[in-house]
């Protein structure tokens, strides 16, 4: 199972993490795990179900675009980090 | 007299309190996130507090023991199948509805969007009427990149009947509870448009709107290009030339005489700061024909004060007013605006003052 962090700038609202989820796909692992933790995908996601234009996502270290995050093969071994990106602030 | 006001800042929502040395902050909540609009409603008391996370979105809170504890609501959001595809970028304003439509909130949104609860927020409704007029493809962003709505005033005579203002789309009243929607304003110049599209109704820039609770179909407007008043719930409207700037942001009317009004001048446009360093707030206690400016207690050289269009309230005695800056500076007046005291020079950018 995929492992999945937030940026500790969301530890108000999922505290509990790091989350195991399975997905072949970044977008997998995600519906997933916002499927159990449905009140951290308005952070993530905007109206349109897009990734939010200051938030981005690591997988296996490596930042992905964002607009092709979704669709990013992840193994059972890999290791997601979602986070705040520095142009929002 | 208010012994308490709310502030929406850059950096939380302040309440401050009000003692015998003067206003203090009592608490800060949300420490750190921008308080894009905040709002008591008098119907139960309940707070709301929309927050603007840099990089996670609009959010809504609501409090139900006068903020010592917060609830997360589900913030708006434009429905699958809204035409255009938008997406919630900032809940601008939030409004109670009528005295009796407990539980009734309005958001209006960047972009455009108008928002209805039944329910004490805590679920919304897009009102498509509003969204799907056809004026609607002129509508474009004055200060955003995205039309907004600023300003939601129910008619206290009737709370079906609600007046929305639109930056840059107009004025707007619906009749029948938002079912259907009509754009007012005749009379507006908007000096940024070509000649023969200045007067056009649906491209104007309202910054703010003000209606007095006694006095419901007097209403005031600073505007982009200029200071206008109507004495027909915003049908039409009147050109005020007061003898300063006829620029800014903020506009409160008085809660029962339709003759006075307050506003807070700034050079225009291209500058948005006060003129020669000097910050004033005008007053009109006769419909506009005449004016009077206040600079007692106010800084009168080297300020960079701009009172943005929530900035300025007005308690129910007509004779408190509290005004707070874009450079965190926040006064209050308790003789009607004629002198005014300095609460607090060191605070984050104020977005809304809500005296309560």
């Amino acid at each position: 199972m995929a492992e999945v962090h937030f940026t500790s700038w969301l530890r108000e609202v999922v505290p509990d993490g790091p989350f195991q989820v399975n997905g072949g796909t970044v977008g997998e692992a995600l519906t997933a795990l916002f499927a159990n933790k449905p009140e951290v995908r308005g952070y993530v996601l905007d109206d349109r179900g897009s990734l939010r234009k200051h938030v981005c996502v690591f997988a296996d270290g490596m930042r992905l675009p964002n607009a092709t995050a979704f669709g990013h093969a992840i193994g059972a071994q890999s290791k997601l980090y979602v986070m705040q990106a520095l142009s929002g602030g | 007299m208010s012994n308490q006001l709310l502030l929406g800042t850059r950096k939380g929502l302040l309440t401050l309190q009000r003692g015998n040395g003067g206003w203090v902050v009592a608490r800060t909540d949300f420490p750190g996130i921008a308080v894009s609009a905040v709002l008591r409603d008098a119907c139960d008391g309940a707070i709301y507090a929309a927050l603007k996370h840099g990089h996670f979105g609009a959010k809504l809170h609501r409090s139900d023991d006068g903020g010592g504890s917060w609830k997360e609501l589900a913030a708006p959001a434009f429905p699958a199948d809204t035409a255009g595809s938008p997406s919630l970028f900032q809940i601008w304003t939030l409004e109670a509805g009528g005295p009796q439509q407990p539980g009734r909130l309005w958001i209006g949104a960047l972009p455009a969007g108008l928002f209805r609860s039944d329910d004490r927020g805590e679920t919304w409704e897009l009102v498509r009427a509003l969204w799907d007029v056809p004026e609607r493809e002129k509508w474009f962003g004055g200060g955003y990149d995205m039309a907004g709505i600023h300003t939601i005033l129910p008619d206290p005579r009737d709370a079906r009947r609600v007046f929305v203002a639109i930056s840059c789309g107009g004025v707007w009243e619906t009749r029948d509870d938002g079912a259907s929607w009509k754009v007012h304003g005749k009379g507006l110049i908007a000096g940024y448009m070509p000649p023969e599209q200045a007067e056009a109704s649906e491209i104007q820039d309202p910054h703010r709107v003000a209606r007095s609770a006694g006095a419901p179909d007097v209403m005031w407007m600073q505007h982009h290009s200029g200071m206008y008043r109507s004495t027909d719930a915003g049908l039409t409207w009147s050109p005020l030339k007061p003898p300063w700037d006829d620029f800014g942001f903020a506009v409160v009317a008085h809660p029962e005489d339709g003759n006075t009004a307050w506003f807070v001048p700034a050079m225009k446009d291209e500058l948005r700061m006060p003129r020669n360093g000097a910050l004033i707030v005008s007053r009109t206690r006769d419909g506009g024909k005449s004016w009077e400016k206040f600079s007692d207690g106010l800084p009168q050289r080297d300020a960079f004060d701009l009172i943005y269009r929530h900035g300025m309230d007005i308690d129910a005695s007509g004779t408190q007013l509290a005004i707070g800056s874009t450079t965190g500076a926040l006064w209050v007046s308790e003789n009607s605006g004629e002198k005014w005291q300095l609460a607090n020079a060191h605070l984050p950018p104020i977005y809304e003052v809500r005296l309560i």
